[in-house]
């Protein structure tokens, strides 16, 4: 079995309350995801008002974080869960720290955003393309994670895991690209390295959908995969439990 | 690589900062033991603890069966309760984890009509053989019930009655017995001053611990618990769990528990049992965080089966 089954309690109201926090870690997924998505545009598109948008919003990604640890507290003191049940309140727990970095992340991109407007960006425009391309890669990767979340299946956890590689990739490349830009025209040093640390801020994220990833495939299977290699956790993900 | 990781951090949660030097290097033993097993596949498919040397093993089960009448309550039950180790029993009402239990010691001949078959091991000897000597058994196999059994007699007599049926000891003797019995048993504090009093005049959780005072009195290898805290307090229970935490240094110890909990906090290896069959055996640690049953699953986090 792939899915985890968590309606299958005696009581009723522990068959809501698990339900309850799964649902509100995708809804925080969801937001999250937002502003990532908000942070970008506002970035590419040199939007002063969506970025203010994204920085007010940070409160509520940093709100949902704190209200279901405490109602993942609620359910271990009140539940003492076991098994799978423990495994989701501790995937729980974890996914929306991670969540809500991701918020941070966000929230800096948007910073950047912001200053590069303020600045009046000229020479920023010419990185936008590559990094709405790599911004892209990581909303996807991050959206795949929550959703492999969600479906609680393992080997789509593995899947995009893989995809980090790639984003991996796409952040050297920028880095590469700016590095000739600040040899050629010094000048451009202030604005590489916004756009520097814009990526960065991306790349990150990209790590942290990775950690989610490996969440899914401890609450589906019950292995650690963190700190293993990538064909450890595909063989963890494929049989798990031993079967 | 993982063991070494486990081991670790077991060690810390283990070892108590007030125990004395030599009784460290009895609890560093345990850690290494739980820690492998986990990892072991023999352990997690649900079977017997394959891998394990049969030195470490103190009471092995084969294809053990056992009848009530014509009621079969027990089929092909294989496993091994390790030495100095918490073994705990869990399963639903009527899955035959306390029949396994008084297997251990053959109480159940008590009763016509109920009988077992196959082996029950105890340091190479087979108990269920006919030979065996039940009062030496019992000696060497001690039980606690779940209702705390008090004799009717003073809490002195209380502990040196059982040690009297096996030993000659002079007053002096009986009395360090009867001390040391009650300090292991952690009672010593409460009833210093009142051995001549009736045992049943103590608080239940005493009565309790006077109890297990009386089944170590005699020494024995193996202490067999029947749901040994169902009827007490939060803090009785405290206390027996602590007691059953101290008491595995010298003893292997076997638990029968409804209380779920009460298996995970106490107890090294968990058997889970469902209509009279062995379902999965393994590290407490492995069966509830990742049972490798979907029974067992279903049971421990309270799903219907």
């Amino acid at each position: 079995m792939s899915r985890i089954e968590i309606g299958q309690h005696i009581s009723q109201q522990f068959n809501s309350e698990l339900e309850d926090i799964r649902e509100r870690v995708l809804a925080m997924g969801g937001l999250v995801e937002q502003q990532i998505g908000d942070a970008l545009r506002a970035l590419v598109e040199v939007d002063s008002q969506l970025a203010e948008v994204v920085l007010r919003g940070d409160y509520k990604v940093n709100a949902m974080e704190v209200a279901i640890d405490e109602e993942c507290t609620h359910i271990i003191a009140r539940r003492q869960p076991a098994a799978t049940d423990l495994r989701l309140v501790v995937a729980v727990i974890k996914t929306i720290t991670d969540l809500e970095r991701m918020g941070d992340e966000a929230e800096r991109i948007a910073r950047m955003a912001l200053r590069l407007a303020e600045a009046g960006n000229g020479g920023a425009r010419k990185h936008f393309t590559q990094i709405e391309y790599m911004g892209e890669s990581v909303r996807k990767m991050m959206h795949d994670a929550l959703d492999a979340f969600a479906r609680t299946d393992p080997e789509a956890a593995v899947a995009v895991w893989r995809e980090d590689q790639r984003i991996d990739e796409e952040y050297e490349a920028i880095m590469r690209q700016l590095i000739t830009f600040m040899m050629e025209d010094p000048r451009s040093i202030p604005v590489a390295l916004d756009v520097m640390w814009s990526a960065r801020a991306l790349e990150r994220i990209g790590d942290r959908a990775r950690n989610i990833c490996e969440y899914v495939i401890y609450l589906v299977r019950g292995k650690d995969v963190r700190h293993t290699s990538l064909e450890q956790m595909e063989k963890e993900a494929r049989e798990g439990r031993g079967a | 690589m993982e063991p070494e990781v486990r081991l670790s951090v077991q060690r810390v949660a283990s070892v108590d900062p007030g125990m004395a030097p030599q009784d460290r290097t009895a609890t560093m033993s345990q850690p290494d033991l739980v820690g492998s097993a986990a990892a072991r596949p023999g352990v997690a498919d649900g079977a017997q603890p394959t891998a394990s040397t049969d030195a470490d093993i103190k009471i092995r089960v084969r294809g053990l069966a056992f009848h009530y009448g014509k009621f079969q309550a027990l089929h092909d039950i294989n496993l091994g309760i390790r030495e100095r180790c918490v073994t705990a029993f869990i399963g639903p009402s009527g899955c035959g984890k306390s029949t396994l239990l008084r297997a251990f010691n053959r109480i159940y001949e008590l009763y016509p009509d109920q009988r077992a078959s196959g082996e029950i091991i105890l340091d190479g000897e087979n108990i269920l053989d006919p030979r065996q000597d039940l009062n030496l058994l019992r000696a060497r196999v001690g039980m606690v019930f779940q209702k705390p059994t008090p004799f009717p007699m003073s809490i002195y007599d209380n502990i040196a009655f059982g040690v009297r049926l096996y030993e000659r000891l002079s007053r002096t003797e009986m009395g360090e017995r009867v001390e040391w019995a009650l300090r292991k048993a952690a009672l010593w504090g409460e009833v210093k001053d009142k051995l001549k009093q009736t045992g049943t005049q103590l608080s239940g959780g005493q009565q309790q611990r006077l109890c297990i005072a009386r089944a170590i009195a005699v020494k024995p290898e193996v202490l067999l618990l029947d749901e040994p805290a169902s009827a007490l307090d939060p803090i009785s229970t405290a206390h027996i769990e602590e007691l059953i935490d101290e008491l595995k240094k010298d003893y292997t110890i076997v638990i029968v528990t409804h209380n779920m909990q009460q298996a995970a906090r106490v107890s090294d290896y968990t058997a889970f049992m469902y209509l009279g069959k062995l379902i999965e055996f393994g590290a407490t640690d492995q069966i509830f965080t990742n049972p490798a049953r979907k029974e067992t699953e279903d049971y421990i986090s309270g799903r219907y089966g």
